[in-house]
């Protein structure tokens, strides 16, 4: 940033409206949902919609993960919805641990004697491992009865796996497109891990019924699910702000450089290996958070929720909404993910063409899919470059030519956010 | 047969006079002395008579068996004879003497009771009626006679085998008897010698069969005692808590042997402790207290002291009987120089077998490997050759896939149907490829990520199309008849036709792609453009055709593979995305730009993923698993593949 060499600095709110505009719009958007929910408010908006909402938000934050690695670190990871998903899994053990031990505990207190711990593991191991033929808790477990400890794990699990392998991956110099294609392959890999009944995750099942939480039975889901959206809405706004802060100083100017031309800030003298590992964990930690609020909105998580494609979503996400900006993310999150849910929930009417009737829970993933080619292609920008118009930015002109000598590099109309 | 020998009976009969019965014939006494067993007709007790029967030497004793077997026995109320019969009427019998098959006229069937022995009897009698068959005239009766050999073999037939062996004339059926004969004499011979003389001869043999007539000889029972007796026939000593013998099982031993207490189960425990309650107290401990197994222990050895249950023996009391004794396995199948003969044949079997597995692994993975390569060789030429990372690969193999169904649906003859739908299926994919190539991709070359993410676009809405046409259930690519089966070399080793001919495919594949890239004017042009698309259009080559025509070559060469893949798995929409990653994963670990590194790459995922499966059998899921962590490893150590472009072919 060529702010950054000023010698007094404006306050960081100041120097980015952005910021503040959004955060405006995130507190009016909740304590409008609030007004109109039907836990506290009016009840226009129905529990069900609330979820979504909620979730909307999640996914919002992971987008915002993807768009801090790919669009201002050219990172294009194929695999943030893995720590996503593990994120909800570490929250979903707990949950499920804790409400299957109050089931157990209730339906052993009439018995003749009181239970030893062990009647009572073995009750809650057999509820929850039943449906995949096993009785006992796989290692994995071994802290499921501690929500700090899986609050923990939400945090660590993600962020150790990536950086294991992020450091693998960057240590080596993989970039580019096998660096994505490697992703992917991490991604296939731990869905097929978890898609084992013995990899002590219940298999194909997943974890059921995460949305009673549990010792809370008698608040309703109406005022549960406000508080999930509340705290969804909380997280995204903490993360905005955390990610508009990494990208507006020196560190912000480096991982956009690593973008533009890694070879350039590696010969300048900067370990971009670091800057990217760094960058690389800190979306994962982020996204385990998300999956973490977004899973107990969801009710359940089974592994085809960390299948490649889910992860590729995300990425046209953010694609659509517009890179290398981070309302771009936000939007396009929200934007597709709320369209998606319109489209193939059969709400959107069909389109009768007299010979063929387009249904759309049929056709919409197709026009999703030729549209974010269509995106990719004429608008890279997304629909952020909607905002562009609107305030009349433009971006400077220097006639086009590649940023740099290597193929790979992005083109200036890109590089420019 | 049977009918032809009852029509010859009653023609014989009725040339003769109708006469009285002969009540002194042996075989009519024989069945008199077991009258009361056959009579009671219950599986439990009848074995002597069907034994005396078939033992007994007599030439009749088939005919009884016979007609015992179909029901066509009955029993004169009166004198307690018996007969066999056919119904002429529903009332009216025909009866004829066992003696000498002679008929004794037409009477009503009151006075005579059908015997009607149950399905367990019959399976008796069949067995017994065996060794008259092993030397029936008819050579397919006397193979049957084999077959229910080979499937309950019984000690009495191994002296009917032998009998029968020198009048057998059939080569086919003496060589199947000849093995048989050895096979029971492993099981059932009465010296040790000669047993063990029969297991000699089958070193090294891979019979199935074999194996089970073997196996049963090193039956053993663990035993346990004070310390290891001397005798010849103890075979391991096992130690408690190991996997051949759990620490429970162990002390279940000892306890049967009553070498020690009874130990209590938890539950039990329980039970009795609530049994016991009196007051909100066990034994004088307050049941609120009893949260804890120490806790539950004590109130039981209280209980055990008042005397009201009895006293269960204590952790310690089973770790000191365990450890008091020893615990070995007792060979009980057979003595033990046959069990020595029978454990050395075993180990070159088992070794033979290990060494024929290893081979038949090897050749699956050679197929997994042919499969991957087909898969992949498409993508050496878009990724490896052009740089165009094409997500959409695995819906043109699906493309290719379907495109041999549609050929299928119009033209029933299967040989046919492939012959055509292979160009097909290069035409359709070869035009998707070219339209895909100058609708999206030359718009990106040079912007990777971005040729990822649109052709990923494509590739969702293929999927969701081909969903929409064809549904969601897998539809079927027959393969033509000549592909049916497998090759069989032994018992062992086998590959499916199918198989093989994708494997000569995979290879052709490699031809024709060494062939157009080295030897025609189109390779030529192709590492033109790919090497310095500039330099190439100075000499008169127009990239853009170039491109547009090797990226439609690869996507043409995908459809084919799809065909190839739809026969040996089934087609459906998400068939292209199953191999996608493993085909990237190929062509990555080979070497990108190298045919031969994809042909590398291929054969080490194949082998690898099967060599994976043979640790954890069963659990292709794990093997998956496993091999892409390992690729993913491997990439660590050679970034570039196994072949790695050196100069400035890298660079490009």
């Amino acid at each position: 940033m060529t702010d950054a060499a000023l010698p007094r600095r404006q306050p960081f709110a100041l120097r980015f409206p952005s910021v503040m505009i959004f955060l405006a719009i995130l507190a009016l958007f909740t304590v409008g949902v609030t007004i109109l929910s039907e836990g506290f408010g009016i009840g226009v908006i129905s529990t069900s919609f609330i979820k979504t909402l909620g979730k909307t938000l999640c996914l919002c934050l992971v987008a915002l993960a993807m768009d801090l690695v790919w669009g201002y670190c050219g990172i294009l990871s194929l695999g943030h919805m893995a720590f996503f998903g593990i994120g909800g899994y570490a929250i979903g053990m707990w949950l499920m641990y804790a409400r299957t031990e109050i089931i157990v505990l209730e339906s052993l207190a009439a018995a003749e004697l009181p239970p030893t711990a062990q009647e009572v593991s073995d009750g809650i191991a057999t509820q929850i491992f039943g449906v995949v033929g096993s009785s006992e808790f796989p290692p994995i477990w071994a802290f499921a009865h501690s929500l700090p400890l899986q609050l923990a794990a939400v945090i660590i699990v993600p962020g150790l796996l990536a950086l294991v392998f992020g450091w693998l991956a960057f240590r080596s110099r993989v970039t580019g497109v096998y660096l994505s294609i490697l992703t992917q392959a991490m991604t296939l890999a731990l869905s097929l891990h978890l898609f084992q009944n013995d990899s002590g995750l219940r298999g194909n099942n997943g974890l059921s019924g995460l949305q009673n939480l549990p010792g809370l039975d008698d608040v309703p889901q109406a005022t549960v699910s406000l508080w999930f959206f509340w705290a969804s809405a909380l997280a995204l706004g903490l993360g905005y702000v955390l990610c508009a802060w990494i990208v507006s100083g020196k560190f912000g100017s480096v991982i956009r450089a690593i973008r533009d031309d890694e070879a350039r800030v590696r010969f300048l003298g900067y370990p971009v290996e670091a800057f990217k590992l760094v960058i690389f964990t800190l979306t994962a930690v982020i996204a385990g958070i998300a999956g973490a609020l977004y899973y107990p909105q969801a009710g359940i998580v089974n592994p085809a929720e960390i299948a490649p494609i889910a992860s590729i979503y995300l990425a046209v996400w953010v694609a659509i909404g517009g890179r290398g900006r981070l309302y771009g993310a936000v939007i396009g999150a929200a934007f597709v993910s709320l369209l998606s849910t319109w489209f193939t929930g059969g709400q959107a009417p069909d389109i009768n063409l007299g010979f063929y009737t387009i249904s759309w829970v049929d056709w919409w993933t197709v026009l999703l899919g030729l549209s974010f080619v269509a995106v990719t292609l004429f608008a890279p920008k997304g629909i952020g470059g909607l905002v562009d118009i609107l305030i009349d930015r433009k971006s400077p002109n220097r006639h086009g030519a590649d940023l740099g000598p290597d193929q790979g590099a992005l083109r200036e109309q890109e590089a420019d956010k | 047969m049977l009918r032809l020998a009852a029509f010859l009976l009653v023609s014989i009969s009725l040339a003769l006079p109708a006469q009285s019965q002969q009540a002194e014939a042996p075989i009519q006494q024989l069945l008199q002395t077991h009258s009361e067993i056959i009579l009671k007709s219950s599986r439990r007790t009848i074995g002597p008579a069907v034994d005396a029967l078939a033992n007994s030497g007599l030439p009749e004793s088939q005919t009884v068996l016979d007609r015992w077997q179909n029901k066509e026995m009955w029993v004169n109320e009166e004198t307690g004879l018996f007969v066999f019969a056919e119904e002429v009427d529903r009332d009216t019998l025909r009866i004829f003497d066992f003696a000498d098959g002679s008929e004794i006229g037409v009477v009503p069937d009151e006075g005579f009771d059908q015997l009607k022995p149950n399905s367990g009897i019959r399976g008796m009698i069949a067995t017994a009626l065996v060794q008259f068959q092993l030397s029936d005239p008819n050579p397919e009766t006397r193979q049957r006679a084999l077959d229910a050999i080979e499937r309950g073999a019984e000690e009495s037939h191994l002296t009917a085998l032998r009998a029968s062996i020198p009048q057998e004339t059939d080569e086919a059926l003496l060589t199947r008897k000849k093995r048989l004969e050895r096979l029971l004499t492993i099981s059932y011979g009465e010296a040790d010698q000669e047993r063990i003389e029969a297991i000699e001869s089958f070193d090294g043999d891979l019979g199935v069969d074999v194996r089970a007539a073997l196996n049963p000889l090193l039956a053993v029972r663990v035993e346990a005692a004070e310390t290891v007796p001397e005798d010849a026939d103890v075979g391991r000593i096992l130690k408690p808590g190991s996997e051949a013998l759990s620490r429970e099982d162990a002390y279940d031993l000892l306890v049967r042997a009553e070498l020690a207490r009874p130990r209590i189960s938890l539950d039990d425990q329980r039970q009795a402790l609530i049994a016991n309650i009196a007051d909100g107290q066990v034994a004088g401990i307050q049941v609120a207290t009893l949260d804890t197994q120490a806790a539950r222990d004590m109130a039981y050895a209280a209980l055990a002291e008042q005397g009201t249950v009895t006293a269960a023996a204590t952790e310690a009391e089973v770790n000191e009987r365990l450890a008091n004794h020893v615990f070995y396995e007792r060979y009980v199948g057979a003595p033990p120089e046959v069990v020595a003969a029978a454990q050395l044949a075993l180990k070159a079997i088992e070794n033979k077998v290990a060494v024929n597995q290893a081979f038949d692994l090897g050749l699956d993975a050679l197929s997994l490997a042919s499969i991957y390569f087909l898969a992949a060789i498409g993508l050496a030429i878009t990724f490896g050759v052009m740089g165009v990372i094409n997500m959409a690969h695995g819906e043109f193999i699906m493309m290719g896939a379907y495109t041999g169904y549609v050929v299928q649906l119009f033209i029933p003859d299967y040989t046919l149907s492939i012959l055509v739908a292979i160009p097909l299926a290069f035409a359709v994919t070869f035009g998707a490829g070219v339209a895909m190539e100058r609708l999206v991709i030359r718009w990106l070359y040079h912007r990777p990520l971005e040729t990822l993410l649109a052709t990923f676009g494509i590739s969702i809405a293929l999927q969701q199309i081909a969903k929409n046409i064809f549904g969601t259930q897998a539809r079927p690519l027959t393969a033509p008849g000549w592909l049916d089966g497998s090759l069989v070399i032994n018992d062992i080793v086998s590959i499916s036709y199918i198989r093989i001919a994708i494997f000569v495919l995979a290879l052709l594949f490699l031809a024709l792609f060494l062939f157009v890239m080295n030897r025609t004017r189109l390779g030529l042009e192709v590492r033109a453009v790919t090497q310095n698309p500039r330099m190439a259009a100075s000499m008169g080559i127009n990239p853009d055709k170039i491109n547009m025509l090797t990226f439609g070559f690869g996507s043409g060469i995908a459809g084919i593979a799809g065909v190839a893949i739809g026969l040996y798995a089934k087609v459906t929409s998400e068939m292209g995305s199953d191999y996608i990653v493993q085909s990237f994963m190929t062509v990555v670990v080979g070497g990108v730009g190298n045919i031969w590194g994809t042909l590398l790459g291929a054969t080490m995922v194949g082998f690898l993923q099967k060599g994976i499966e043979w640790f954890n059998p069963s659990n292709t899921l794990a093997a998956q698993t496993y091999m892409i962590l390992f690729i993913i490893l491997f990439i660590q150590f050679r970034p570039k593949g196994i072949i790695a472009l050196k100069g400035r072919a890298a660079e490009a």
